[in-house]
C-alpha cells in the first residue's frame, strides 16, 4: 500500500471508530438505564465478592473449592432470559472501536512515516484513543463500566471535533517536531490526559452522586448503577493518582526537548505555563484529598478546574495565543 | 491528635487520609491571645505550614500565571508590550504598575513562590527528620487485639511459641521486614520507600527552584543574526539581543567565533502541503578559542552545538538581498547583504532597509520588499510570493533622499527608516522592481541601487545555563519520588504466638496497611502455618462483615498514599498495646 491507500483507510478507519463509539456509548446508556438488576448490584459489588474469594484462596489451599462455588455464580448468575444484555453489546462495541482507532493512528503514521502526532487532528484522536484505552483498563481492573457513557461520550465529541474542525491531510511535520522526543513528550502528554479524562468522567459521576446522596430519597434511574460516591472518589483518586507522574515527566521531558529546540527549557510560553498551571492544581486536588475540610466536593471541584485548565492547555493555548507550541 | 494508623480501627471512613497534625487546618489551632509576639511568630509559622495555607497558595501560583499567558510579556516578546501599551493608553501604564508584563518576575509572584516554598520546607524538613527517626526506630509494638485489624488471621500448631515467632523473624526478614521480637510478638514494618520518595519529591522541587534562581543569576542569553559569510565572534557588542543574568560578568563569554558558510532550507513541493519547511541546515565553521582548530558543524533545529559549558541553537532564518548603492557621483556609497525581515511565514515575503549614509550630495536610503517566488496575484496587479524558496526573486524599491538622521547619535532600528517626510524626502518616480543583477539608476541623477543577488542568513541563540544540569537531576529526581511516594505503603504486620489448651500454640496475625489490604500478608499467614494445616474458621480477611458494595470501600478507607497525608509512626498503635 502507498502513503496515499494508507492516509484513505485511516480516514474510513476513523468513520468506523466514530459509529462504533456511539453505537457503544447508547449501549453503555441503555445498560446504565434499564440495565440487569444482577449487574445492578453494582459491578464494584462483584469485584469485592470475587477479591474476597481470591484471599480466601490464597488463605488456605483447602478452601479453595467452596469459594470457586461462590464466586462463579455470583459472576454469571442472572439468566439471559429475555432481556438484552446491553452491557456485553456495549463492551463487545468499545473492544471493536478501539482497534478500528488503533489502526486509524497505525495507518496514519504509516501514511505519513512518522509518529501520528504532528499536528492538533492527530494529536486530538490519539488523546481520545488513550481516554478509551485508560477506559477499558480502568473497566477490567475495578469493574468500572459505569464510566462508559462519561468517557465515550467525551470520546465521540473529541473525535467530533477532531474531524469537522481539525482534520489535517498526511504530510511532514514541521522542523521543530522532527526529534525524537515527539515520541518521548507528546506520547506522555497523549497517555497522561487520557487518564485525566478517565478521572475527571469518574468525578463528574461522583460529585452527581454525592449530591443525590445529600438529598436523600430514592436513587434516580440513571445513577442506580453507579457505585457509592465514596468509591467513585477513590476511583478518581487513583486513576489521577496514575496521570499525574505521567504529565510531571511530559511536562519535564518536554523541558528537555525545549531545551534542545529552543535553547532553554523553561521560558513561560503559554503552553508551558498552562500545562504549569494544570500541574499545580492536580496538585493542589491530591493535597485537597487529604486536608480535612477539603476533601469530598471541594477536593472533586479542584480536580475539574483542573481537568478544564489541561482542556484549555490544548485548546485554547493553540489557537488564542501565539507561541512557540501553537502549531494549528 | 490522633493519626491515622489509630483511625483505622474506627469505621470513621473520612478519617483515612487525614493530614498529620501538624497540617491541620487552622480553625484546629486555638488563637493566640496576650501570648506576646514570640508566640505570634509561632501561631503565624503554624499557619504558614498548615496544608490549607499551602493549597491556598498553590492555587495562587496557578491564579497568578494566568495573565502570564494572557498579556504579551517583556522576557519573550518586548515587541509587542510596547503595541500592548501603545493601543492601551489608560489600562496599559495600570497592568505595567502591577508587573502585569513581567509577571515572572514580579514581586507580587515571587511573593507566592516564596511562601509557598517556605511553606513546603516547614513541613518537609520536620517530617523528613521524624521519618528519618522512625525508620531507626523498633517497629511498633503489637496491639492487644490483633483481630481487629483490618487484615488478621489465627490458627493454632504444635510448635512452640519460640519456634513460631523464630519462624515469623526469618519469613518477615525474608520479605524485607524490618523485625522485632519482644513479649511474645514480632512486630514488622517496612514500606518506608514511600514517604521517602514523597519527602524527596517535595525536596527535589525545592532544589529545582534553586536551580532556575543559579541560571538565572549567573547564566545569559543573546541572540544573533548571521548572514552567509560572515563570522560571529563572541562578545557582547555582536549581540543583536543580550539578556545577562544579575550575577553574569562580560569576561565569562567563551571566546569563540562561528562563521555561516551556507544555510539550507527545504520546502515540501507538491501536494496540499506545499511551501511548507521540511527542513534547515546551516553549515557552519566554529573555533571555540582565538587561534584554535576550526571545526565544521551543521546546526539545524533540535540538534544544538555545545561549545564548552555555551549552546548554539538555530532559532530562525531569512532572506539577506545583496545591494550596491553608488551615489551622484557614481561612488560605490554602500555594499553589503541587507538582512530583510519576513512579512509573512508561509511564502516569506519579506521587507528591509537600505541605509547609505557615505552618498553624496545626498544620503541615500531605500526601503525594499522582497518576493522569494514572484508572481502576479489573480487580479494581475500585484505582486505575490507564491513559494518560500528563492525561485524567483524579486524586489520592489522605493527610494529616499535627504538625512537619515544616523548623525545626530540617536540609536536607529537598522530595520526601519525615520523621519520620511522630514528629513528624509521620496524621490519622485524612485519606485522601481528589480531582478539579480538589474540596476535601478535614480531620476534627477541622485545615484543607483544595483541587486546584486540573494543571501540567506540565520538566527542564531547563544547561551549559557549553569542551572541545567541541576535543574534536570531535580525534575528526575521528583518524577522518581513521586512514583514511589503514589506505589509504595507502608506495612505493618504483627504475629503473636501463646500457648493455649492442650500443649498447641495459638498464633495470631495482624496485618495493617495504609491503603489496600495485600495478598502479601495472605502469603505471610500462609508461609506461617506450612502447607499442612487446615484453615480455621475464624480466618477473616476484613475488618467486620460490611456488605460486600461497601466492603472494598472500608477496606482501603486509607487510601492514601497521596502526599502530606502520611502518618506520625510515632503514635501508632503501638500505645494501645501500652494499656
Amino acid at each position: 500500500m502507498n502513503s496515499a491507500d494508507l492516509a484513505n483507510l485511516s480516514d474510513k478507519l476513523m468513520l468506523t471508530t466514530v459509529v462504533m463509539y456511539i453505537i457503544a456509548l447508547v449501549a453503555y446508556a441503555a445498560d446504565m438505564g434499564f440495565g440487569r438488576r444482577g449487574a445492578a448490584t453494582s459491578a464494584v459489588a462483584k469485584a469485592s465478592v470475587r477479591e474476597k474469594a481470591e484471599a480466601k484462596v490464597l488463605v488456605g489451599a483447602g478452601g479453595a473449592e467452596d469459594v470457586a462455588d461462590t464466586a462463579a455464580p455470583a459472576d454469571e448468575e442472572e439468566p439471559e432470559g429475555s432481556r438484552f444484555d446491553w452491557a456485553r453489546l456495549a463492551v463487545f462495541l468499545s473492544v471493536l472501536g478501539v482497534g478500528a482507532h488503533l489502526g486509524v493512528l497505525v495507518s496514519r503514521g504509516l501514511a505519513a512515516e512518522r509518529w501520528p502526532w504532528g499536528n492538533m487532528y492527530e494529536f486530538l484522536t490519539a488523546i481520545s484513543f488513550a481516554a478509551v484505552t485508560a477506559f477499558m483498563v480502568v473497566m477490567v481492573k475495578y469493574k468500572a463500566r459505569f464510566l462508559g457513557v462519561p468517557v465515550m461520550f467525551a470520546a465521540v465529541i473529541a473525535l467530533g471535533v477532531a474531524n469537522i474542525y481539525l482534520y489535517d491531510s498526511v504530510g511532514p511535520v514541521t522542523p521543530a517536531l522532527d526529534s525524537y522526543w515527539i515520541a518521548i513528550h507528546v506520547t506522555a502528554a497523549i497517555i497522561a490526559t487520557g487518564a485525566f479524562t478517565v478521572a475527571g468522567a469518574a468525578t463528574v459521576l461522583y460529585l452527581l452522586k454525592a449530591r443525590e446522596d445529600a438529598r436523600g430519597g430514592a436513587p434516580s434511574v440513571a445513577l442506580a448503577h453507579v457505585p457509592s460516591a465514596e468509591t467513585l472518589d477513590r476511583l478518581a483518586m487513583r486513576v489521577t493518582m496514575f496521570a499525574f507522574p505521567i504529565w510531571t515527566a511530559a511536562i519535564i521531558m518536554g523541558a528537555i526537548w525545549a531545551d534542545q529546540a529552543w535553547g532553554r527549557y523553561w521560558g513561560w510560553d503559554p503552553k508551558e505555563i498552562w500545562s504549569f498551571v494544570t500541574w499545580i492544581i492536580y496538585a493542589a486536588y491530591l493535597h485537597a484529598r487529604a486536608t480535612a475540610g477539603w476533601r469530598g466536593r471541594k477536593a472533586a471541584i479542584l480536580s475539574l478546574v483542573a481537568f478544564a485548565a489541561l482542556l484549555f492547555n490544548f485548546f485554547g493555548v493553540n489557537y488564542m495565543f501565539e507561541g512557540l507550541h501553537s502549531y494549528a | 491528635m490522633t493519626d491515622i494508623w489509630d483511625d483505622v480501627k474506627e469505621s470513621e471512613p473520612e478519617s483515612g487520609t487525614r493530614a498529620p497534625a501538624a497540617r491541620q487546618a487552622p480553625e484546629e489551632v486555638p488563637r493566640p491571645s496576650g501570648i506576646g509576639p514570640l508566640g505570634w511568630l509561632r501561631w503565624g509559622w503554624r499557619q504558614l505550614t498548615t496544608m490549607r495555607t499551602a493549597l491556598i497558595l498553590l492555587f495562587l501560583v496557578a491564579l497568578g500565571a494566568v495573565p502570564g499567558s494572557v498579556l504579551p510579556q517583556r522576557g519573550q516578546a518586548p515587541e509587542k508590550v510596547v503595541a500592548y501599551l501603545d493601543e492601551h493608553r489608560t489600562l496599559g501604564p495600570w497592568l505595567d504598575r502591577l508587573s502585569m508584563f513581567d509577571v515572572f518576575a514580579a514581586p507580587w509572584f515571587a511573593a507566592i513562590y516564596i511562601l509557598l516554598f517556605v511553606s513546603l520546607a516547614g513541613c518537609v524538613i520536620p517530617r523528613a527528620g521524624k521519618h528519618y527517626r522512625s525508620m531507626r526506630a523498633r517497629p511498633p509494638a503489637a496491639p492487644r487485639r490483633l483481630e481487629r485489624l483490618p487484615q488478621s488471621a489465627r490458627f493454632e500448631t504444635d510448635t512452640s511459641p519460640d519456634d513460631v515467632l523464630a519462624e515469623a523473624r526469618k519469613v518477615l526478614r525474608g520479605r524485607r521486614f524490618r523485625v522485632d521480637v519482644s513479649d511474645g510478638a514480632a512486630s514488622a514494618e517496612k514500606g518506608y520507600l514511600g514517604e521517602t520518595g514523597n519527602l524527596l519529591f517535595h525536596l527535589a522541587l525545592l532544589a529545582l527552584l534553586f536551580a532556575l534562581g543559579l541560571g538565572n543569576l549567573f547564566g545569559y542569553r543573546g541572540d544573533v543574526l548571521l548572514t552567509e559569510g560572515k563570522t560571529f565572534a563572541n562578545s557582547l557588542n555582536q549581540y543583536d539581543q543580550f539578556t545577562p543574568g544579575r550575577a553574569f560578568n562580560d569576561g565569562e563569554l567563551a571566546p569563540f567565533t562561528i562563521s555561516l558558510d551556507d544555510f539550507k532550507a527545504t520546502y515540501e513541493t507538491k501536494g496540499s502541503k506545499r511551501g511548507q519547511a521540511t527542513g534547515f541546515n546551516a553549515a557552519i565553521r566554529y573555533r571555540a578559542e582565538p587561534g584554535g582548530k576550526d571545526e565544521r558543524h551543521d546546526l539545524r533545529i533540535n540538534h544544538p552545538l555545545k561549545i564548552g559549558g555555551t549552546k548554539v541553537y538555530l532559532l530562525g532564518h531569512g532572506y539577506a538581498p545583496v545591494f550596491t548603492v553608488r551615489d551622484a557621483k557614481g561612488d560605490v556609497a554602500f555594499r553589503d547583504a541587507v538582512p530583510f525581515l519576513e512579512m509573512e511565514p508561509r511564502n516569506l515575503t519579506s521587507e528591509g532597509v537600505i541605509k547609505a549614509p557615505d552618498a553624496r550630495p545626498d544620503q541615500l536610503a531605500f526601503y525594499g520588499i522582497l518576493w522569494p517566488t514572484a508572481m502576479a496575484d489573480e487580479s494581475g496587479k500585484q505582486i505575490v510570493s507564491a513559494f518560500p524558496a528563492p525561485l524567483r526573486p524579486v524586489v520592489t524599491i522605493s527610494s529616499f533622499k535627504g538625512d537619515i538622521g544616523l548623525d545626530s547619535g540617536t540609536p536607529q532600528s537598522v530595520y526601519r527608516l525615520e523621519g520620511i517626510g522630514r528629513t528624509l524626502q521620496p524621490v519622485k518616480d524612485g519606485q522601481k522592481l528589480l531582478e539579480p543583477g538589474e540596476t535601478f539608476k535614480l531620476p534627477g541623477g541622485a545615484g543607483s541601487i544595483t541587486f546584486e543577488g540573494l543571501k540567506e542568513y540565520a538566527t542564531l541563540s547563544v547561551n549559557h545555563d549553569p542551572g541545567r544540569v541541576p535543574a534536570l537531576v531535580a525534575a528526575i529526581l521528583a518524577v522518581l519520588g513521586v512514583v514511589a511516594s503514589f506505589m509504595v505503603r507502608r506495612r505493618r504486620v504483627w504475629v503473636r504466638a501463646s500457648a493455649g489448651e492442650g500443649g498447641r500454640t495459638v498464633v495470631e496475625v495482624g496485618g495493617l496497611t495504609l491503603g489496600n489490604p495485600t495478598a502479601e500478608f495472605d502469603d505471610i499467614v500462609t508461609a506461617l502455618r506450612g502447607p499442612e494445616q487446615e484453615p480455621e474458621p475464624e480466618a477473616d480477611q476484613d475488618a467486620g462483615d460490611q456488605d460486600a458494595g461497601d466492603q472494598d470501600a472500608a477496606a482501603d478507607q486509607n487510601d492514601d498514599a497521596e502526599p502530606e497525608s502520611d502518618a506520625d509512626p510515632e503514635s501508632g498503635p503501638a500505645t494501645e498495646s501500652k494499656e
